[in-house]
């Protein structure tokens, strides 16, 4: 008895990386999954997978940032498997890089068309068959770059704060259809939003945080799948941060720790006494 | 094959609502379960409820106030089931109510120490087992009163912002051991710490909470036991200093529980099984 035992979902940006992950985890717990992605190669290697794990799958493909796309890949999933219970609004970009100077207003546009706009359309036409359906589960992907400014380029940071915002306010308004609608936050995670992933890039992601390996597609996949099923149905409007300890660590004091403060003794104070531990 | 196989676990305040949940739904996945609480004829119920379930489990009377029995609930579940895995910091109340001054400073400082000194403890006494086995996940149950300004009392509200922050710090710290610290933000959750307050009890208090969030629908422990399920198991090993809320969308609206809940003629608030209304 799989954990989305017939259940249907639509996974955008799932030909590759977090999304391919999940539509490959999703199949194996029993769902039905809509492959959407601009990649065909890439999408139909997920098709196979997902079948190959037990569930059944189709490639439909979609560009994000077409209202028309969006409200197709929908209808595939009510088509093929005949209703809607899960959309993951996952398909990403890096976008628009250089400082606040050199962006321009269309590199801004086109990443927010996908980043942002793309997810509102998502949540909007995945309403009327979750309703029908008697409730359902809307998750996108947000970041750790959409909850504090510096660790994204500035447009995406941007888009991925409004794509938090967004699932708050959607959040709210659905509660009362049994809609849930959350986000997920990934810190650094070694896919193909940067490039083909790497050794170098494993290794160097390993040092971000806490946890001392870099993310994989995988750590996504998990918590969209708890998000996904029936064990998460009074959550909602939540942020989840999947990051290995990155936001908690944030900022350092150049190389103190919390552990480096202990080095300067037991017990620091009071200061006019001029003592330095006990 | 459970999600938590060979896995032990150590949950304080299990002899009811969130804790119990938990304990079973850890049971029922493979866990073995140390219930430590101050009930002892709810922790020994909720024993039979783990055997039930397909799971080992033991009864263990805790204090958490107290780090001599915080450490011993530990001790515990190395002595009777070889190692620890997972430690869930529940026990809680709702201590110290009534206006800011009126709250006199013993009530604070007790309730500190069941909500944030406790939480504090529960880590620390992990940490050497923990590292023997290569990794754990401590998970703490804050609330949303330690994100809100109007979701709880203010001594318990400060006390539980208190715990996501030392979730914060401490996993930091315990990073490089493979040790994940994450807490749980619970909103509106029908169990005895809030619904003995209520005149009608449960019943009563379920009709109450199904208006006050954007899902019409009561929390309930088994809403927090799968959120704890998640932590606790491997799909989360990548997961620390997080606040995973789970709220129905109380916090994602944005609106305030009302005074009323807290409006009632009483200094104190816990422990629940004992059903005090006031000193």
């Amino acid at each position: 008895m799989g954990r989305l035992s017939n259940k249907v979902a639509v996974i955008t940006g799932a030909a590759s990386g977090m999304g391919q992950a999940t539509a490959i985890r999703f199949a194996g717990e029993g769902a039905a999954v809509v492959v959407a992605d601009l990649n065909q190669e890439g999408g139909e290697s997920t098709v196979r997978q997902c079948r190959e794990q037990g569930g059944r799958a189709v490639f439909h493909k979609t560009d994000v940032s077409s209202e028309e796309n969006i409200k197709s890949m929908i209808d595939r999933a009510v088509s093929e498997f005949g209703r809607l219970d899960i959309t993951f609004n996952n398909a990403g970009l890096v976008g628009m890089l250089g400082s606040i100077e050199e962006v321009t207003a269309e590199g801004w546009d086109k990443t927010h068309a996908i980043l942002l706009r793309g997810v509102f359309l998502g949540m909007k036409y995945s309403v009327a068959p979750m309703r029908k359906a008697g409730g359902g589960s809307i998750i996108s992907t947000a970041s750790i770059a959409g909850m504090r400014g510096g660790f994204g380029p500035l447009a995406y940071s941007a888009a991925k704060a409004g794509v938090i915002s967004l699932t708050e306010c959607a959040a709210a308004e659905l509660g009362k259809d049994r809609i849930r609608v959350n986000c997920i936050c990934p810190g650094g995670i070694n896919t193909p939003i940067m490039g083909r992933p790497t050794a170098e890039s494993e290794a160097s992601l390993s040092r971000a945080q806490p946890i001392g390996r870099a993310g994989h597609p995988e750590d996504i996949a998990n918590m969209a799948l708890f998000l996904a099923s029936d064990e998460s149905e009074w959550i909602t409007g939540t942020s989840m941060l999947i990051d290995g300890g990155f936001m908690a660590r944030s900022n350092t004091f150049g190389d103190m720790n919390t552990a480096a403060w202990h080095a300067r003794g037991r017990y620091v104070g009071p200061s006019f006494e001029r003592r330095t531990g006990k | 094959m459970g999600r938590l196989d060979n896995k032990v676990a150590v949950i304080t305040g299990a002899a009811s609502g969130m804790g119990r949940a938990t304990a079973i739904r850890f049971a029922g996945e493979g866990a073995a379960v140390v219930i430590a609480d101050l009930n002892r004829e709810g922790g020994e119920a909720a024993v039979r409820d783990c055997r039930e379930n397909g799971g080992r489990a033991v009864f263990q009377k805790t204090d958490v106030s107290s780090e001599a029995e915080v450490k011993a609930a530990i001790d515990r579940a190395i002595d009777e089931f070889g190692r620890l895995d997972i430690t869930f910091n529940n026990a809680g109340l709702g201590g110290a109510l009534g206006p800011i001054e009126s709250v006199p400073v013993e009530d604070w400082d007790r309730t500190f120490a069941i909500l944030l000194r406790s939480v504090f403890l529960g880590i620390k006494h992990s940490i050497p087992p923990m590292r023997k086995v290569g990794g754990g996940s401590i998970i703490s149950t804050a609330s949303i009163a330690g994100i809100l300004g109007q979701a709880g009392p203010l001594v318990y509200s400060v006390a539980k912002a208190g715990v996501i922050h030392l979730t914060k710090t401490a996993a930091v710290e315990l990073g490089k051991d493979r040790i994940r610290v994450n807490c749980i933000c619970p909103g509106g959750i029908n169990t005895p710490l809030l619904h003995k307050h209520i005149p009608g009890g449960e019943e009563v208090t379920k009709q109450f909470l199904e208006h006050v969030q954007p899902i019409p629908k009561a929390g309930t422990g088994e809403d927090i036991a799968g959120m704890a399920l998640y932590l606790a198991s491997d799909d989360s090993e990548w997961v620390t200093g997080t606040a995973m809320v789970v709220d129905g969308g109380f916090v994602a609206r944005g609106s305030t529980m009302g005074p009323s809940v807290f409006d009632v003629p009483t200094q104190w608030s816990g422990p629940s099984f004992e059903k005090k209304f006031g000193r």
